[in-house]
């Protein structure tokens, strides 16, 4: 054994590896990430790591590899499940032979994703186990816990967390490499009446699930990480019960001296019932401390009336918790403050807010994200918009850094759903007003993730649309990740890239023209050609992501020629571009010289900077 | 015995490596660790921190507002946005360098500069003030801001951890050839 300072998810991909996993897939997603960039880092040379292209990609591998005997594990965020979920719902049926975890990270707030959705409410409507750790030390432990039940069960379990424990640091310690557990799969064993899903295997399979998780739930009322704070001196009559995160968040909030009975959930399904009635006899309230779902509120309702107990249950569903975004320590303490007081029948000792006598703030700046300074998004946005001027328009956007494209100046994204959505989004708008210029952005990654079959969707369905593929040659939201037009893989090996502009000539795009944003003029030309062509149609804007790539000459604003106009700024909203004096001055820590400004300047007062050249293609091709 | 300590400032600053090297320098000491920090979209730009707390018994990585014994803010208006978080004997150690955002050109609240200034200088009664743009000057570098502000807050006391501790985090943590110039910075003052 030795200490680490880790982060949860290294911590959680340590444990996967402890527990010998042999093959770990996934997709990116904040915050599940670097729980695969960890096992690629840390693996011994037998694991096997790969970014898929998808989660239902990685859900597949993950399920291959557990029905030949490995231990597997596939990881993602919450909203990556839904794509995943295809899969999922009938490998419940099917189960595994080697262990598999679903690692899936939960975003309450949500602070990095489209939705709120609580993986426990998913692993009651699956009906597969689920374990919801508090703390990056029992995360490491919990999820070789959860390979051992998997195996031994033979169904995939969920492991989530949520943003605080897989981003959370803790110095904690952790087994050495050589004394990690050795996996040996057995191999695929074939056996038709076991792998092959079909309705009488479903209905019979459908019954055994149920009796299992009618066991497990008992067995589960023994599991060490459910339990029942042991209580100090007086009975008390009321509790909180409460789980992942916010278990830490009640200890900051009660002492010995609270007399208050905690229950700590960390499998929230199958629901440890036998311990959830030891946690309520006894007791006259109790309140459940809970982000996302109110789950363990409804299974203690649930439980109070199947054995006829006499607890009042409060949380979300009663208005003393927040029904949704993410609970903090003090908003956790006030609503146990809240609740004590009121079970007391006193409201005159809450706390009250006390009256603000210091001197009010002054008014600070907003600071939503941006597009990067230099960011090619940028100059792909812009050319679109000076080629679209004065047309009516649709711009619909999708899921990467380029979603950042809706904020002032730019505002060029009308729509955002979920990842590739886009496409088919802007196709459906095109139905019913023809007369739109509709368009779609869509990342390289995005692209591979779920934007091809949205394409042949809406190339065979004669969709009038400009498809727009920004391709930066990286996965750059989540930290750069290599995808299929990388030429890399996460094992380490240079492999042949994908071609985006070849898949849309395969699809039979006869319209795919690739062209640098950066360089403007072209740019904006090249937009306005393409969008008049009949059907569907697409650009490729490539310029690579200026965070990897190194700046070789940056802009310099020459003052004797600025007139201080402040297009520059107005029209890109760089950050690199800072008002000074009545002028404008570039910061030399942020300018890539990417030159954009230097193309928008009506007074040629800026000048230096030398942009970053790809490979492009010689002609801007037709085929 | 615990210490709070917070970080902000704007995303790509280096926050998290300072908050990184207090964690190094901390467990050194034998003293338990836990962080949390702001990852993803919000680093594009955007307001970032780090929750540090040091000590035993701590059983949240986030801590409640006005407990924080320290605030190492790398940009003025971050110090102002996190200040409900300090407890009413807390110290800030604040770079006077502003980072103005595009909103504040294009529509958006306007930085008033010598309003955040004044706040914090009329609010915070411990307030050391660190003159970034000098350092860089004197230092020939921008790039160890951070370890500018350790320094600082390293010497204010409320760090809870001396130079030496936090010289020692460096070497650990950082490559050798900014080894030089960081030992220049965190003696900086």
């Amino acid at each position: 054994m030795h200490t680490e300072f880790l982060m949860g998810n290294e911590a959680i991909a340590l444990g996967a590896l402890a527990a010998g996993v042999n093959v770990v897939a996934g997709y990116p997603g904040t915050p599940s990430t670097e729980v695969l960039e960890t096992v690629a880092k840390r693996k011994t040379d037998d694991v096997y790591v790969e970014w898929s292209i998808n989660e239902k990609a990685a859900m597949e591998v993950a399920a291959g590899a557990a029905y030949a005997g490995a231990r597997a594990m596939v990881t993602m965020k919450q909203v990556g499940l839904n794509v995943a979920s295809d899969p999922l719902m009938s490998l419940e049926y099917i189960g595994v032979k080697g262990g598999m975890v679903v690692m899936v990270a939960d975003d309450p707030g949500p602070i990095s994703s489209q939705t709120e959705q609580d993986t426990r409410t998913f692993a009651q409507f699956s009906k597969l186990p689920i374990f919801d750790p508090s703390s990056v030390a029992e995360a490491y432990q919990m999820v070789q816990e959860a390979f051992e039940l998997s195996e031994r069960l033979g169904t995939p379990v969920f492991f989530r967390a949520t943003t605080r424990v897989d981003h959370g640091y803790e110095s904690i310690e952790v087994v050495d490499e050589q004394d990690w557990q050795r996996h040996r799969p057995e191999g695929f064993v074939k056996d038709s009446s076991r792998w092959v899903i079909f309705p009488r295997l479903s209905v019979v399979n459908h019954a055994k699930i149920e009796a299992r998780n009618a066991r497990l739930s008992d067995e589960l009322s023994d599991y060490h990480r459910n339990f029942i704070v042991p209580e100090v001196g007086v009975q008390p009559r009321i509790g909180i019960a409460t789980h992942g995160i916010n278990y830490a968040y009640v200890r900051e909030n009660i002492d010995e001296q609270s007399h208050v009975r905690i229950l700590r959930v960390a499998t929230p399904f199958p629901f440890p019932e036998r311990l959830a009635k030891e946690f309520l006899e006894g007791l006259d309230e109790v309140l459940c401390v809970e982000e996302l779902d109110p789950v363990i509120e409804r299974q203690l309702v649930y439980v109070c009336g199947k054995y006829g107990l006499d607890v009042r249950i409060r949380g979300k569903l009663t208005g003393d918790v927040a029904p949704s975004g993410e609970n903090t320590v003090e908003s956790v303490g006030e609503a146990i403050a809240a609740f004590i007081a009121q079970v007391k029948g006193s409201t005159d000792d809450q706390a009250q807010i006390e009256s603000e006598t210091e001197a009010v703030p002054p008014t600070l700046p907003v600071r939503p994200p941006v597009l990067c300074a230099g960011c090619p998004h940028r100059a792909s946005f812009y050319a679109v918009k000076c080629a679209m001027k004065g047309r009516k328009t649709i711009y619909c956007g999708d899921i990467g850094c380029y979603t950042l494209g809706n904020a002032a100046p730019l505002d060029m994204v009308d729509t955002c759903l979920c990842m590739g959505a886009g496409i088919n989004i802007a196709q459906g708008v095109f139905h019913v007003e023809p007369d739109t210029a509709c368009f779609a952005f869509v990342g390289d990654s995005t692209f591979f993730a779920s934007g091809i079959t949205g394409t042949v969707n809406a190339f065979y369905n004669q969709a009038n649309m400009t498809l727009v593929v920004l391709d930066n040659s990286t996965t750059a939201m989540t930290g750069h990740q290599p995808h299929p037009g990388t030429g890399r893989t996460m094992m380490g090996e240079v492999v042949e890239k994908v071609s985006i502009e070849a898949i849309l000539r395969a699809i039979g795009l006869s319209v795919v023209e690739t062209v640098d944003p950066l360089d403007h003029k072209l740019a904006v030309e090249t937009v306005r050609r393409v969008a008049d062509e009949p059907g569907v149609k697409a650009i490729i804007f490539k310029s690579p992501c200026v965070v990897l790539a190194k700046p070789q000459a940056k802009s310099q604003v020459d003052p004797t020629k600025c007139v201080g106009c402040q297009r520059c700024v107005r029209q890109l909203g760089c950050p690199g571009l800072v008002p000074r004096d009545g002028k404008v001055v570039i910061d030399d820590s942020l300018c890539t010289g990417c030159t954009l400004c230097e193309q928008v300047c009506p007074f040629d007062a800026i000048s230096g900077g030398q942009r970053i050249e790809m490979d492009l293609p010689k002609a801007g091709g037709r085929a | 015995m615990s210490t709070n300590i917070i970080l902000c400032g704007v995303g790509g600053q280096g926050t998290i490596l300072a908050s990184k090297l207090i964690a190094n320098a901390a467990m050194e000491r034998g003293i338990p660790v836990k962080t949390a920090e702001t990852i993803g979209m919000a680093q594009r730009g955007g307001s970032v921190f780090s929750h540090v707390r040091l000590g035993d018994g701590i059983a949240s990585p986030l801590m409640a507002r006005g407990t924080a014994d320290l605030i190492i803010a790398f940009e003025p208006a971050e110090a102002v946005r996190q200040l409900p978080y300090l407890n009413p004997d807390g110290c800030v150690v604040v770079s006077n360098r502003p980072v103005v955002p595009v909103s504040a050109v294009t529509g958006g609240p306007a930085y008033d500069y010598d309003g955040i200034m004044t706040y914090l200088r009329k609010q915070v009664r411990h307030l050391v003030e660190v003159d970034a743009d000098e350092a860089a000057a004197d230092l020939g570098s921008a790039k160890c801001l951070n370890v500018v502000l350790l320094g600082a807050a390293a010497r204010s006391g409320a760090l809870g951890l001396t130079t030496e501790d936090v010289s020692g985090a460096v070497t650990r943590l950082v490559p050798a050839r900014f080894q030089e110039l960081n030992a220049r910075a965190i003696m900086y003052a």
